[in-house]
């Protein structure tokens, strides 16, 4: 097992490479130079004190050598400065939104899981049922939604119509002086239409996978053969069924990260929730390169990470397939 | 950008690229204004009172609490708050003195001396001196400060201090602009002059990011992306403000910060033209806000860019501008809520000249205005040709703004229908101005101009700002004007400035260096809770420190 770890662990940094490698010349193929981003800011600079800056940025090397410089800082763990004028590190920039974008994901995961598993199981086993019918509208509907859109109704139905909900923000403008209870519930409360917003389309895509796995694996000759032994129907799903038919579903739910994090950029904008997404729009916006790549970075990390968790997990979930050093997967 | 920015001096450089960015930022300033009040409680209610907090919505982040170095409308407004200038325009936009009592213009109107007001403090107590002046000023012209606004201190040729609360300038030659200069933010020399000398950016400074100011507003907190906190200055030397808070949240977008003005979350936002008359139009929201009305301090035009000779003969801009039906981009595009163009000054100012040459809507003349400069339809294709080339040019603009590409398409089936064919290239800010603007790639764009508020428009207008980086994109030059932009300068007497910038008015007029479009409304709304709010062609802002809710409608306790 640790050994199948550090071998897929290993693998991931060619494959690392090739992302970061992409991503910068992609950025650099991009029109407008961040210090003439800089120079809208003044608007007096000159052509010798635009050469100064690049020179200073290093942007009048060779593209090959600026990435080499890049990496061999990211190496180190040097982000270098935001060009923005606030001028701050990088790593500071990004580890004080870090855990508000990492938290938010990880309750989409919890919240997808839990809730496309059962849909699933329920559809399936009560195919063309009505409610299995309904689901299937449900899941068209949730495909064809666009995000913004849903979003931007759940906001004016709850939000400005009804008042139930806040429609934007992490806190209240009050949260220091709430009881802690009333901290829990604030954060909460607005947590829950972006949460939703957020796993809306992953749920559907997810219940269904979950309905057609579970529906093929009732059809295999030991769930037969469960039955005939006499156990009862709901052993022979949730023991014998569901725990095959969930293996595809934990997988395509690590595949399913670097999806999220690209929507952390839509949520976060809309729901003006201060986290990385948010960053990453203003960043891209102003040019800032070190910030967007030092984004990249993490990013790509993250769903690399994704992918070999959802494979372990794999084992974890079913026996068979309990990786050993040699066979791999 | 939704919010109206909080004009108070603002130095007259603002006409610069981001100010461009400003004009639908609708800056409150302006004549003609209008108001419709919310339905007034029907029970008594008491005066003036402190407390509650107003909370307002930036699209963007903050860049920095040191004005003097950010360029984006929402950091000035902050800086406006908690920094103090040494004067400023009061609501009929004249100069008055803010941290300065009063000053004097020597007789030779090269010498300009400041008598600074005594015992006004920092936020730490420290006493506002002309040493805090003097320190503002030399850090304005130190060529390492990453400021756009340094160019009206590098005319100076001498600054002195000449006691502790006497401050004196001397210029190279008279620099009227430089009064209004003075508007910008004093920053305080006892926490930042060790820094500076020690060769460090100030960005990277504690103030900039917990800045002790002088102003009405002192520094409470900054959680980026999410929110910034001023409260009250008790000490403020024109009287403690009424509002005990003030709060800007980030809301990067704008259909969100309209969600939550509607829910009520958010009391002060600037609207759009259709949600102006469409979406806020229903009781329930007129009775929760108050709607202000009134012409915004900018314009937006169609210009060319002159290197392209078919854009040099004044006759062909001029055809545009009788092509092209600007009442019709106001009806459609800005539901009525603006008004035509016809200069590059804002109606209402003193120096605004109102009777000047004008093109009302007429196609046939410019027909025949094309024709005479030799463009006709030879092969009769609908499109006008000239030596067997058909006229047709391509319109930028920048995304993210409808009311412009909405503009742009307005004008090209007018200019169509004289026979010039128009194709529209939308770009996004960054690389429209970089990539075409700047580097005079493109021969026409639909851009607007945020306007200082003093008439010189030198920088914009004059010949030797044709670089790169400067404002005159579209490479206009006129000797006539160039002169009467360079006398503009040189007196500071009213009524010869107005004489000047009269004729410029004229000449403008003429040769149309661009096609004037239209001036867009400001239409502010704040809070109905909110009194005290008086609409003057300053806009609404100016008094702000004398808005107030009365006691029994404050929402905010805490």
């Amino acid at each position: 097992m640790l050994a199948y770890l550090i071998r897929r662990l290993l693998i991931s940094i060619p494959l690392l490479l090739g992302i970061l490698c992409l991503s910068f010349v992609m950025l650099k193929l991009a029109p407008g130079e961040p210090t003439i981003v800089q120079q809208d800011l003044q608007m007096r600079a000159t052509g010798a004190q635009r050469e100064t800056l690049r020179q200073l940025y290093g942007l009048d090397r060779p593209i090959y050598v600026q990435f080499g410089r890049w990496l061999w800082r990211v190496a180190r763990l040097d982000f270098g400065r935001s060009y923005s004028p606030d001028g701050r590190a990088v790593l500071d920039k990004i580890a004080e939104r870090i855990p508000i974008t990492l938290g938010l994901n990880i309750l989409e995961l919890i919240i997808i899981f839990s809730v496309a598993v059962p849909l699933g199981i329920l559809s399936a086993t009560r195919q063309y049922s009505t409610f299995d019918k309904s689901m299937t509208l449900f899941v068209f509907v949730g495909f064809a939604t666009p995000d913004f859109w849903l979003a931007l109704l759940l906001m004016i139905l709850f939000g400005v119509q009804l008042g139930w909900l806040p429609i934007s923000g992490l806190r209240s403008l009050n949260f220091e002086y709430l009881a802690f209870w009333a901290q829990i519930w604030d954060l909460l409360s607005h947590l829950i239409l972006p949460i939703l917003v957020a796993s809306f389309g992953g749920l559907a895509y997810l219940s269904r996978l979950m309905r057609g796995s579970l529906l093929e694996v009732i059809r295999q000759d030991y769930i037969r053969t469960a039955r005939a032994k006499g156990l009862p129907e709901r052993d022979v799903i949730y023991n014998h069924g569901v725990r095959n038919a969930v293996i595809p579903v934990v997988t395509l739910l690590g595949l399913m990260i670097p999806g999220l994090l690209g929507g952390s950029v839509f949520i976060e904008t809309v729901f003006a929730i201060p986290g990385m997404g948010q960053l990453f729009v203003q960043s891209a916006f102003s040019r800032d390169e070190p910030v967007l790549m030092a984004l990249v970075v993490i990013g790509a990390s993250l769903s690399l990470l994704g992918n070999i968790l959802a494979d372990v997990s794999y084992g974890l979930v079913d026996p068979r397939i309990r990786v050993s050093g040699k066979e791999g997967r | 950008m939704v919010r109206p920015a909080r004009p108070r001096c603002q130095p007259p450089r603002t006409s610069g690229f981001l100010a461009v960015l400003a004009l639908l930022a609708l800056v409150p300033l302006g004549a003609c204004g209008r108001t419709e009040t919310a339905a007034e409680p029907a029970t008594a209610e008491g005066g003036p009172a402190y407390g509650d907090t107003l909370v307002e919505a930036s699209i963007g982040d903050i860049s920095g609490l040191i004005p003097n170095i950010t360029s984006d409308s929402a950091s000035h407004e902050i800086g406006n708050l908690i920094y103090s200038n040494l004067v400023r325009t009061d609501k009929e936009l004249r100069l008055e003195g803010e941290l300065a009592e009063r000053w004097e213009i020597s007789k030779d109107e090269m010498t300009i001396t400041f008598h600074l007001r005594k015992g006004v403090r920092w936020h730490d107590g420290e006493e506002v001196t002309a040493q805090d002046v003097d320190f503002t000023y030399r850090y304005m012209v130190d060529p390492k400060t990453p400021t756009a606004y340094g160019e009206s201190f590098r005319q100076i040729r001498q600054a002195e201090v000449v006691d502790r609360y006497t401050f004196r300038v001397t210029y190279e030659q008279p620099y009227s602009p430089a009064l209004l200069s003075w508007g910008i933010w004093i920053l305080p020399r006892h926490i930042l002059e060790p820094a500076w000398k020690a060769g460090v950016d100030l960005r990277t400074t504690q103030q900039n990011r917990h800045p002790i100011g002088s102003g009405p507003y002192m520094f409470g907190e900054w959680k980026t992306g999410e929110k910034i906190v001023l409260e009250a200055n008790p000490a403020y030397f024109e009287g403690r403000p009424f509002l005990k808070r003030v709060v800007y949240r980030i809301i990067p977008d704008q259909s969100t910060i309209f969600l939550e003005l509607k829910a009520k979350n958010i009391d002060l936002a600037g609207l759009t033209p259709i949600q102006y008359r469409r979406q806020t139009d229903y009781p329930a929201f007129r009775k929760g806000f108050n709607r202000y009305r009134y012409l915004a301090n900018g314009y937006a035009y169609l210009g060319f860019n002159l290197l392209d000779p078919r854009f040099q003969d004044k006759r062909v801009r001029q055809a545009m501008a009788y092509a092209i039906d600007r009442q019709e981009i106001i009806d459609g595009v800005l539901l009525g809520l603006g008004r035509p163009a016809v200069g590059t000054y804002k109606p209402g100012t003193w120096w605004y000249k109102e009777d000047v040459k004008s093109y009302p809507f007429d196609p046939e003349r410019a027909k025949a205005l094309l024709a005479e400069v030799g463009w006709q339809d030879t092969d009769g294709d609908g499109i006008l040709d000239r030596d067997g080339t058909p006229f047709s040019f391509t319109i930028r603009t920048n995304q993210g703004n409808l009311v412009r590409q909405q503009t742009a398409e307005i004008i090209q089936r007018r200019l169509r229908a004289v026979g010039i064919d128009v194709k529209i290239h939308v770009v996004e800010w960054a690389a429209f101005i970089n990539t075409f603007v700047k580097k005079k790639d493109f021969e026409a764009i639909i851009l607007g101009w945020g306007l200082g508020l003093d008439p010189d428009q030198y920088d914009i207008w004059h010949s030797s700002k044709t670089g790169p980086d400067e404002l005159n994109h579209f490479s206009y030059k006129n000797p006539k004007v160039d002169a009467l932009l360079e006398a503009g300068r040189r007196t500071f007497a009213e009524a010869k400035r107005k004489a000047i910038y009269g004729e410029l008015q004229d000449v403008m007029a003429e040769e149309q260096p661009v096609v004037f479009l239209y001036v867009p409304d400001a239409l502010p709304v704040v809070s109905g809770r909110v009194r005290g709010i008086q609409p003057a062609p300053a806009g609404i802002s100016y008094n702000f420190t004398k808005w107030y809710v009365p006691a029994n409608l404050q929402r905010y306790t805490r």
